[in-house]
């Protein structure tokens, strides 16, 4: 029995394709309408409106509320400045991603973190003897991703008193909407943040707001070619930004069953995030270790030689078909006849007409620019399609930070 | 006039219709051996049957649901041919005394949901507290399908079996090697406080760790029984809680219809006196009304106070083994209600709440029922009991099968099965004869809190105490899973040290019930595992 969010009133009628899907128990829309592409091209065109309500969200509150963020987060927190967003992972002692997520400074000794997995007694354990106080706010606040190309144009007559332009990527800001002040006003957060690779916001509001914003946002954006995009549409997105999801690109290390499925920040191209000078954080001796002695697994693309894929097609005389939405079966991935590891996620990507995938590859025998070959299947049979590694970052247009 | 049966001739006996008996009965048959069961009562399981004690209403009399039964077993006796059919059993409804209540089912996300009403830190260490049960449970697996060997004896199997033993369990991680030593150390109360915080999870979680055992939540050594809830939960889909079609009798039928279809000779009302001895050596039965029956193979499945002490002349048996089953823990501690209704049970905590996205009563009801709002009610009723006396708040675990299996009640009418502990073997005041009414009594007023018009929709009342359970099917003193399962009688300790590998002194005599490892509910691998010793013996 998932649970509606904030937006269910909205969404539902909107959502013609009745495909669901649960996302941390609540009701998420696999795609509104009946193909996903047009919302995916609004994602990538126009402007997308995505419910993005079930992510998890933690306040971290009280003097020592820094010093606990970086005790947890792998990132150092103290440069996070107010207004500022930062995406990190964290660990376990062993250097083992649990989640990753962001954290927001909203004011000083205040932080959002936003999580995947429930995380409320990991933060607080890691509290113990600082004065920092970690509240679970997931259902005080609905949240609503806007993004895509025009989304600063919607968000600009949304928030009129706000000043979108200064807001730079990875910042956010409280605003209100309405051009003047009135007690109708409604207060939210705003933060040039997304899942998508694109520009984008996401907006925070009490749920009891929340289908105001949406009808507002709907209004506006319907002379901005806004549509409702749903998790089949972002998920193409986020394959293209090389953006990890929890659970099929990696598995947390509180879930993994075996330790051969745990990674570090390292194995997934979180190596960036790993501020092995900040001090103390859990899992920090384990990082130095590993960065000294090399790690098992590189986190990469892989983009697949179409001309390669299509001899395979056309030898059973088909053309190349791939599946239109990004699946997350795992695809074996080999070099020198020998497999070297796998793609956790693929796509056909629509806007570079390429197939797509992320991939976990043994280090360092595979580097970007070696040719591997990935299994493809034609008409029930196993083949090897060739294929090149890249950055796992497909899709990186210049407005994502401009 | 000469005695035909007399010249009756077998390659096995089985002592005892219980699932236990008929596995092994069923596992020598298809061997090939020629076998015959023989069965004291006028049905066969035992403790795992099903009758219609009022008219149209079936009871699981005893056991009520099944948790452990082997998938190999399931596989190798072909039981769903048979008739078995385990249905799922999901929900598990705590009411609490004010009206509130904790329900948890298959729905992760609902669960949690539930959880975190009492405390948001409960929800979150739920789903890691079951990680840790599925890797204890993954450790423990192994132990659970081997014949257990003796650690003092110098036999090269038993060397063998040790080093495979001290193997696996020295290549578990270190902390799961560390939560082990609790587990088998600890209470149950305190194991489940390193996650939890909530009285009624607490409550509800830590009574699975005292059933069948005359110890309270807070009693050392209760922690490692909880796991029994977990290992059902490794083997692939297979489910840990399932009620059986037709009630635990359902399960006896399909293992006897598996049995017979190897060519076992199942005999009902034949209760055996004695087991003939011949030079040390096993040879036949003599049933209590004389006659004799001979065969090269003689098991008990019944409880070793039977096995050693009532079967076989104790003399003939060495000193240690005859004072280690003296000393065998039994203490029956639990009784069990189990109430024929005219309409459907009213919770009125589901009353309370129906409409506000919780469990609409229906599914609920098709769950179990626990009757533990915290630990302190668990460890109140154990105080209550424990001088010899039985618990006037007792802990009750429900299950309302014809919700499930509308076969077992008249159309519309229910059957409603009580587990209730603590009720004591052995009073300090009076006899069960005269207090088994005053136990249903206190049984029924503790339900009434929580289902207001219960009593007026109770057509019959059956109550069974310990002595009742003993009277009637055998298991000494009532002890539900022949002898405590606490650690002191597990694995090769289990019933006695140097006898936990189903062979007796007596050459030909082997036992095959709950009281040999593993160990007591409907798991069926105590008759399994004594029956390949047999055919390894025999070999």
């Amino acid at each position: 029995m998932p649970i509606p969010t904030p937006f269910h009133s909205r969404t539902a009628p909107l959502c013609e394709s009745n495909e669901w899907r649960t996302w941390s128990g609540y009701l998420a829309a696999s795609l509104y309408q009946v193909t996903h592409e047009t919302e995916y091209y609004a994602i990538r065109n126009s402007v997308a409106l995505i419910d993005v309500s079930p992510l998890y969200k933690y306040e971290v509150r009280g003097p020592d509320a820094v010093r606990l963020l970086n005790r947890v987060m792998t990132r150092d927190i103290a440069r996070c400045a107010v207004g500022q967003v930062m995406y990190t992972p964290w660990c376990d002692d062993e250097g083992k991603i649990i989640d990753d997520g962001t954290v927001a400074c909203l004011e000083n000794d205040r932080y959002r973190v936003t999580a995947a997995d429930p995380n409320l007694v990991w933060f607080q354990d890691s509290a113990i003897g600082l004065d920092a106080e970690v509240a679970d706010v997931s259902s005080d606040l609905a949240a609503l991703a806007v993004q895509g190309p025009n989304s600063r144009q919607v968000l600009k007559r949304l928030l009129p008193k706000t000043d979108l332009d200064a807001l730079r990527y990875y910042r956010l800001t409280h605003a209100q909407t309405g051009a003047r002040s009135s007690p109708r006003n409604i207060n939210l957060t705003v933060s040039r943040t997304g899942y998508t690779g694109d520009l984008g916001y996401e907006l925070w509001m009490e749920p009891k707001h929340a289908e105001a914003v949406w009808d507002m946002l709907m209004e506006i954006g319907a002379k901005y070619g806004m549509l409702p995009a749903g998790m089949v549409a972002l998920d193409i997105a986020r394959i293209e930004a090389g953006l990890l999801l929890i659970d099929v690109d990696y598995i947390s290390s509180r879930k993994a069953l075996i330790p051969d499925q745990k990674s570090s920040p390292f194995e997934l191209g979180l190596g960036w995030t790993a501020d092995l000078e900040k001090g103390y954080f859990i899992g920090r001796d384990a990082l130095i270790e590993e960065k000294r002695r090399g790690s098992k697994w590189q986190f990469t693309g892989i983009e697949v030689d179409w001309n390669s894929l299509e001899s395979l097609f056309s030898a059973a005389d088909l053309p190349p078909t791939v599946a239109g939405r990004a699946s997350r079966l795992s695809l074996p991935v080999y070099k020198y006849n020998r497999q070297i590891g796998y793609a956790s996620s693929h796509t056909f990507s629509p806007i570079l007409k390429k197939y797509i995938a992320l991939a976990s590859l043994n280090y360092p025998l595979a580097m970007p620019g070696d040719n591997v070959e990935i299994e493809i299947t034609v008409e029930h049979v196993r083949h090897r399609a060739k294929a090149l590694i890249t950055s796992p970052q497909f899709y990186n247009p210049i407005r994502k930070r401009a | 006039m000469p005695d035909l049966r007399l010249y009756e001739n077998y390659d096995a006996i089985v002592i005892g219709g219980g699932h236990n008996g008929l596995v092994t009965s069923a596992y020598l048959a298809k061997a090939g051996l020629k076998v015959l069961v023989l069965e004291q009562r006028h049905v066969l399981g035992g403790a795992s049957s099903t009758e219609e004690i009022f008219p149209g209403y079936k009871f699981s009399v005893f056991s009520y649901v099944v948790s452990l039964l082997r998938p190999e077993i399931i596989r190798e006796l072909d039981l769903p041919k048979h008739g078995l059919a385990i249905l799922p059993l999901e929900s598990t409804l705590t009411p609490l005394p004010g009206g509130d209540f904790l329900y948890r089912d298959a729905d992760h996300y609902r669960t949690i949901q539930e959880i975190s009403r009492f405390s948001p830190r409960d929800a979150d260490a739920y789903e890691d507290y079951s990680r840790t049960m599925y890797f204890m449970a993954k450790a423990v697996k192994y132990i659970l399908g081997i014949q257990p060997p003796d650690p003092t004896s110098l036999n090269p199997n038993d060397l063998a079996g040790l080093y495979r033993l001290a193997r696996h369990f020295l290549n578990l991680p270190e902390d799961q090697l560390h939560t082990l030593v609790r587990l088998m150390t600890m209470s149950s109360a305190d194991f489940l406080e390193r996650w939890f915080e909530s009285e009624p999870l607490m409550g509800t979680l830590s009574a699975s760790g005292i059933i069948g055992t005359f110890l309270g939540p807070r009693s050392p050594g209760t922690a490692y029984v909880l796991l029994h809830h977990y290992m059902g939960e490794i083997d692939g889909n297979f489910r840990s809680w399932g009620y059986a079609k037709g009630g635990t009798g359902g399960i006896s039928q399909a293992i006897a219809g598996a049995a017979r279809s190897s060519g076992v000779e199942i005999r009902l009302n034949s209760p055996v006196s004695e087991v003939v001895v011949k030079n040390g050596r096993a040879v036949g039965v003599a049933l209590r009304d004389g006659k004799e029956i001979a065969a090269k193979v003689i098991v008990s499945s019944l409880d070793p106070n039977q096995t050693f002490l009532k079967l076989v002349d104790p003399n003939i048996l060495p000193v240690d083994l005859v004072s280690s089953v003296r000393k065998y823990v039994y203490r029956g501690s639990s009784g069990k209600v189990n109430l024929a209704l005219d309409a459907a049970p009213n919770l009125v905590c589901l009353d309370m709440r129906s409409g506000d996205g919780v469990p609409q009563s229906k599914t609920a009801l098709r769950g179990a029922i626990s009757i533990s709002p915290s630990v302190d009610y668990i460890e109140r009723a154990y105080d209550q009991a424990k001088y010899g006396d039985f618990s006037q708040r007792p802990y009750i675990d429900i299950i309302i099968p014809s919700m499930i299996d509308p076969g077992m009640a008249p159309p519309g009418k229910h059957v409603m099965s009580c587990f209730v502990q603590y009720a004591a073997y052995s009073l300090e005041k009076g006899s069960w004869e005269q207090r088994r009414e005053a136990f249903g009594d206190a049984v029924v007023d503790t339900l009434c809190e929580y289902i207001p018009n219960l009593k007026d929709i109770i057509v019959y009342r059956q109550v069974l105490t310990p002595y009742d359970i003993e009277q009637s099917i055998g298991l000494t003193e009532g002890n539900i899973f022949q002898g405590e399962l606490s650690l002191s009688q597990l694995f090769f300790l289990r019933p006695a040290p140097g006898y936990a590998n189903y062979r007796t002194p007596v050459k030909g005599y082997y036992q095959c019930g709950s009281a040999t490892h593993p160990g007591g509910g409907i798991s069926g691998a105590p008759g399994r595992l004594a029956a390949l010793r047999i055919l390894k013996d025999l070999r």
